[in-house]
């Protein structure tokens, strides 16, 4: 499993060129191209602020204006995060041919799908930063320095769950249809459109049984909220944790790698 | 040295029957029978124990029937799959050309799908970038290069498949039928590229129906049939073993479809007499065909043509010749009453029902005099000149006036077979000669 690892390592030339290929391949044909990338996040925001100002105005807390901003902070990473599993869960069946017919590491398909979620996110980042200095939130230098460490965990979280999805899809096809539903259930128990804070003290202690809460957390103390950081403890040990996953991932997929090519 | 080694490789295929295709994870969870769907209902066998070394900078061609584990051989020497038994070895890197193009994105340029094409066979992006030219140069595609791969033409998109893949520049190159991608012109630059490869002492493995590439180009060869290998060794040797048995198994069928249909009549109830001797225990399971509509027995049965034979050259009864060999027809008849009016006529019509000849005793000026016991006619053809096909034959014996004894309709089919593969019927008896200022070789 190690020595595949790092065989893959020698891909990583084809996984960037494929990473681009998936982006260009995106919005060949689509008129806004690339500023698509742009568009989709703002008009997520666009929608939650309608609802969460609008029709509810006055549920979340008064610390919290604009309380807009403060959800971006946690959808952002989340459709990156939720995308990419959806992604990867179909992502080897679509590609059957290539696993059939050409000798490369299937894993290179899941991560793929990550890596192409890492730019998306990336891109999303501008319209925060941007709204983030045209609401004058104070946010602190050395925090800053925090968030590729979030995103870091982030990526070997999701890639880890990718695979996992990617090579179990191929035996059970409805594995894409009860991720989805998962998923959902999965965005509401992160305190991601509410702070964590608002929930009762033992749901509280169920929600932070989720990695993805201290990762929502994260982001929201590291760009939103005034202060140092101080969840980092947290986010080392889902760090942590997030390396476990990555190799179980990898574990299931590596097992069932042979199996690949006659199933898909 | 080897470059390929193959150890007693077995590979069970797995399949799932009716119960596995719904069961859904769902259903298993519930159930708790995960593990009992993911066992297989029946297995199926490819491979059942193949053995055999390929030395390195060796052309080696495998051939064999459909489904005789070929291409299934060739995936595991890719690596593509795991042998279920058994060790595959393979010195070098290797490039296979199972199916071109297979990873080729179409809203993307050529030019970015050569990258990642060349990237996804293990070459670096600079390695790529130093065989690009060659490769647009080669599939012929300089002025479609940057255009998206959905606008290609089929050909245009083999080619740049074949391309990248040739120029890969592997130590083992694995190559599954790929070569009627492009014209004329595009096969012979395969070829010679092929021969150069050969040149620079690359392993070459050549999965073909092919069998005249085979001899030409490999220097050795491995007969499979049903997963098991039946012969290796020199092409020419294997080649021939592969006919021959292939020409046996046609024989046979022929020979059993021609005994289903030669007692079918019986049935239908044809004109005349109602049948002596005993019908055959197949007659009713008489196979369907084409000439069903057009073929049949018939007749008074005064005289009857209890048996036809078409003898070769061996003097053995048989169902296929070599075009140029002799043949003879025989038919043995037998009266049920002395007669003096009578005429034995054959024909040989070809698959579509063109006659190809016809004649009978009355046209070529024979009297019958008396049949008044059990005799052999025989037809014999001292070349069969017809060219590569299968032919039915008609036999009857009848009146002078036509009216008939007995008339078997396209009831015998045998097989010509020819190396050479001109068009028509007739291949008459012929050379070419050459004068003046025409030099050329090949044609005897």
């Amino acid at each position: 499993m190690l020595a595949n690892l790092q065989h893959l390592f020698r891909y990583r030339g084809l996984i960037q060129s494929l990473v681009a290929r998936e982006l260009k391949a995106r919005y060949r044909g689509s008129v806004l191209g690339f500023f698509w990338s742009f568009v989709n996040p703002l008009l997520l925001l666009l929608i939650y602020s309608f609802v969460f100002t609008v029709v509810l105005p006055g549920v979340h807390p008064p610390e919290l204006e604009p309380f807009a901003l403060f959800m971006f902070c946690g959808i952002l990473p989340w459709t990156w995060f939720s995308s990419s599993l959806l992604e990867s869960s179909n992502v080897l069946i679509a590609g059957g041919n290539l696993i059939r017919k050409v000798l490369f590491p299937a894993e290179v398909l899941p991560i793929v799908t990550v890596f192409a979620g890492l730019v998306h996110f990336c891109l999303g980042l501008p319209i925060l930063a941007g709204f983030l200095i045209y609401y004058r939130v104070p946010v602190h230098t050395t925090d800053l320095l925090w968030f590729p460490v979030i995103v870091l965990v982030q990526l070997v979280l999701t890639l880890g769950l990718g695979m996992f999805v990617a090579a179990l899809t191929v035996h059970f096809r409805d594995v894409r249809d009860l991720l989805a539903n998962l998923l959902t259930l999965w965005f509401f128990a992160t305190p991601i459109i509410y702070p964590l804070s608002q929930a009762p003290p033992n749901v509280q202690r169920l929600l932070s049984l989720n990695p993805f809460t201290h990762l929502a957390v994260a982001y929201q103390e590291v760009l939103f909220r005034p202060g140092p950081f101080t969840g980092w403890p947290r986010l080392l040990a889902v760090g942590g944790a997030s390396v476990v996953v990555f190799l179980a991932g990898y574990f299931v997929f590596d097992r069932l790698r042979d199996t690949l090519a006659e199933e898909v | 040295m080897s470059a390929i080694e193959i150890r007693g490789v077995r590979k069970i295929y797995r399949r799932y029957g009716r119960r596995r295709q719904f069961a859904t994870l769902k259903s298993a969870l519930l159930s708790g029978r995960i593990m009992r769907d993911l066992q297989p209902d029946e297995t199926f066998e490819a491979l059942k124990g193949v053995s055999f070394d390929v030395a390195a900078g060796k052309t080696f061609g495998i051939i064999g029937r459909n489904g005789s584990g070929k291409s299934t051989m060739l995936k595991l020497i890719a690596g593509i799959g795991r042998p279920t038994e058994g060790t595959v070895r393979v010195e070098g890197r290797v490039s296979a050309l199972i199916e071109l193009g297979a990873g080729f994105h179409p809203e993307i340029s050529g030019r970015e799908n050569v990258y990642i094409n060349g990237m996804m066979l293990g070459l670096t992006k600079r390695e790529m970038a130093a065989r690009f030219d060659d490769i647009v140069r080669f599939a012929e595609l300089e002025e479609f290069i940057d255009a998206p791969v959905k606008t290609y033409s089929s050909g245009m998109y083999m080619r740049l498949g074949f391309a990248v893949a040739i120029h890969v520049d592997p130590d083992v190159l694995l190559v599954d039928e790929v070569l009627a991608v492009g014209d004329e012109a595009f096969t012979h630059k395969c070829l010679d590229k092929f021969a150069e490869l050969r040149r620079r002492g690359r392993t070459v493995l050549l999965v073909t129906h092919s069998l005249d590439l085979v001899k030409r180009f490999c220097d050795e060869a491995l007969w499979l049939d049903g997963g098991v290998a039946k012969a290796q060794g020199d092409p020419q040797r294997v080649v021939d073993a592969y006919l021959m048995a292939v020409a046996k198994t046609e024989n046979e069928e022929l020979a059993a479809s021609d005994v289903g249909r030669a007692t079918a009549p019986h049935r239908a109830g044809a004109t005349g007499a109602p049948p002596e001797g005993p019908p055959a225990p197949h007659a009713v399971e008489a196979p369907p065909d084409m000439f069903r509509a057009v073929e049949g027995r018939w007749g008074s049965r005064e005289v009857e043509i209890v048996g036809v034979d078409l003898v070769g050259p061996e003097g053995q009864p048989s169902h296929v010749f070599q075009s140029g060999d002799p043949l003879e027809i025989r038919l043995r008849v037998h009266p049920s009453e002395p007669v003096r009016d009578f005429v034995f006529g054959v024909g040989i019509f070809n698959a579509d029902g063109v006659c190809c000849y016809g004649t009978n005793t009355h046209i070529e000026g024979a009297v019958s005099g008396e049949l008044a016991s059990d005799g052999e006619v025989t037809f014999a053809i001292e070349r069969l000149d017809l060219v590569d096909g299968t032919y039915k034959l008609d036999v009857a014996v009848h009146r002078e006036n036509g009216v008939p004894y007995d008339y078997h309709r396209l009831l015998y089919t045998f097989r010509v077979k020819s190396s050479l593969k001109e068009a028509g019927i007739f291949r008459p008896p012929h050379r070419w000669r050459f004068s003046g200022g025409i030099r050329i070789s090949g044609p005897q």
